[in-house]
């Protein structure tokens, strides 16, 4: 089962949110405005909006065509997790759907199980290429744990630099 | 919605919306391939002017699109296209097949 089951140290955690909806297509949106809604004190650059809002809409839309094979169902159900420790976001996209046997495989650029949906098999690319960390968990038939990780406000550094 | 779609002699013109994302594709691609059979199109013309947010999704439509009319000897051009776009398109290794168009 896919289960966020180790204890967490809260103390560390500045900001939590959890989110479930729907597996229907119009929430891609949805999720994508709740993160950047989410993030919004931490004053991103618009770049690093950019960044979480690609690769949170490539996880989202793999657990709902992928994870639950694209049947618009009501009761499947997306959860999304967000965690802030100080300026590092973490992002958790959660579906209990068909699972993956092998997430390396899934996760090489221009894999795709649904070449018939023209998917351009880039979803995880561009979750390794726009945030900072990335881990996949996935069980067959039990689901899929996406993890995502993203220092945010590091554009007034570069400014600064500069 | 309807005018966002465009035949200019031998060109399809598409006008991307604000936001690319997986749920919008289907209908770009299917309105667009509807288009490229019954006006018999050589090319397609992305419009990205309106667009400020991209996923795979979009390249998934300009790579399934190129699919459809290279083997004619079609090309796919990106217009209006900002560095986020372009970025994505580098990306996904779309650079030697979509011309980028300076407007």
């Amino acid at each position: 089962m896919i289960e966020v089951t180790e204890k967490k140290d809260y103390r560390s955690i500045t900001n939590e949110m959890r989110l479930e909806f729907a597996a229907v297509s119009d929430n891609e949106s949805f999720a994508r405005m709740a993160v950047s809604a989410f993030i919004a004190p931490l004053n991103p650059t618009l770049e690093e909006l950019s960044d979480v809002k690609t690769a949170v809409s490539e996880a989202v839309t793999n657990a709902i065509i992928h994870g639950y094979g694209n049947r618009g169902c009501i009761t499947d159900r997306v959860q999304m997790n967000c965690e802030l420790r100080g300026d590092i976001l973490e992002v958790e996209i959660i579906d209990r759907g068909v699972g993956m046997e092998d997430v390396d495989r899934a996760m090489q650029p221009l894999f795709t199980t649904r070449p018939e949906w023209e998917r351009s098999g880039m979803g995880f690319a561009f979750m390794e290429a726009f945030m900072d960390d990335l881990e996949v968990v996935s069980e067959p038939e039990q689901g899929t744990l996406v993890r995502m990780y993203k220092k945010i406000g590091l554009g007034s550094w570069i400014v600064s630099e500069e | 919605m309807e005018e966002d779609f465009k035949v200019i002699d031998n060109y399809l013109m598409i006008r991307m919306p604000e936001e690319v994302d997986h749920h919008k594709s289907v209908d770009i691609s299917q309105r667009a391939d509807r288009y490229i059979v019954s006006k018999k199109v050589g090319n397609v013309v992305f419009d990205f002017e309106r667009t400020t947010f991209m996923d795979s999704s979009g390249v998934g439509i300009i790579l399934g699109r190129y699919r459809k009319i290279s083997c004619f000897g079609g090309k796919v051009y990106a217009v209006n296209a900002g560095s986020r776009i372009r970025r994505l398109l580098l990306l996904s290794g779309l650079e030697n097949i979509v011309q980028l168009v300076e407007k």
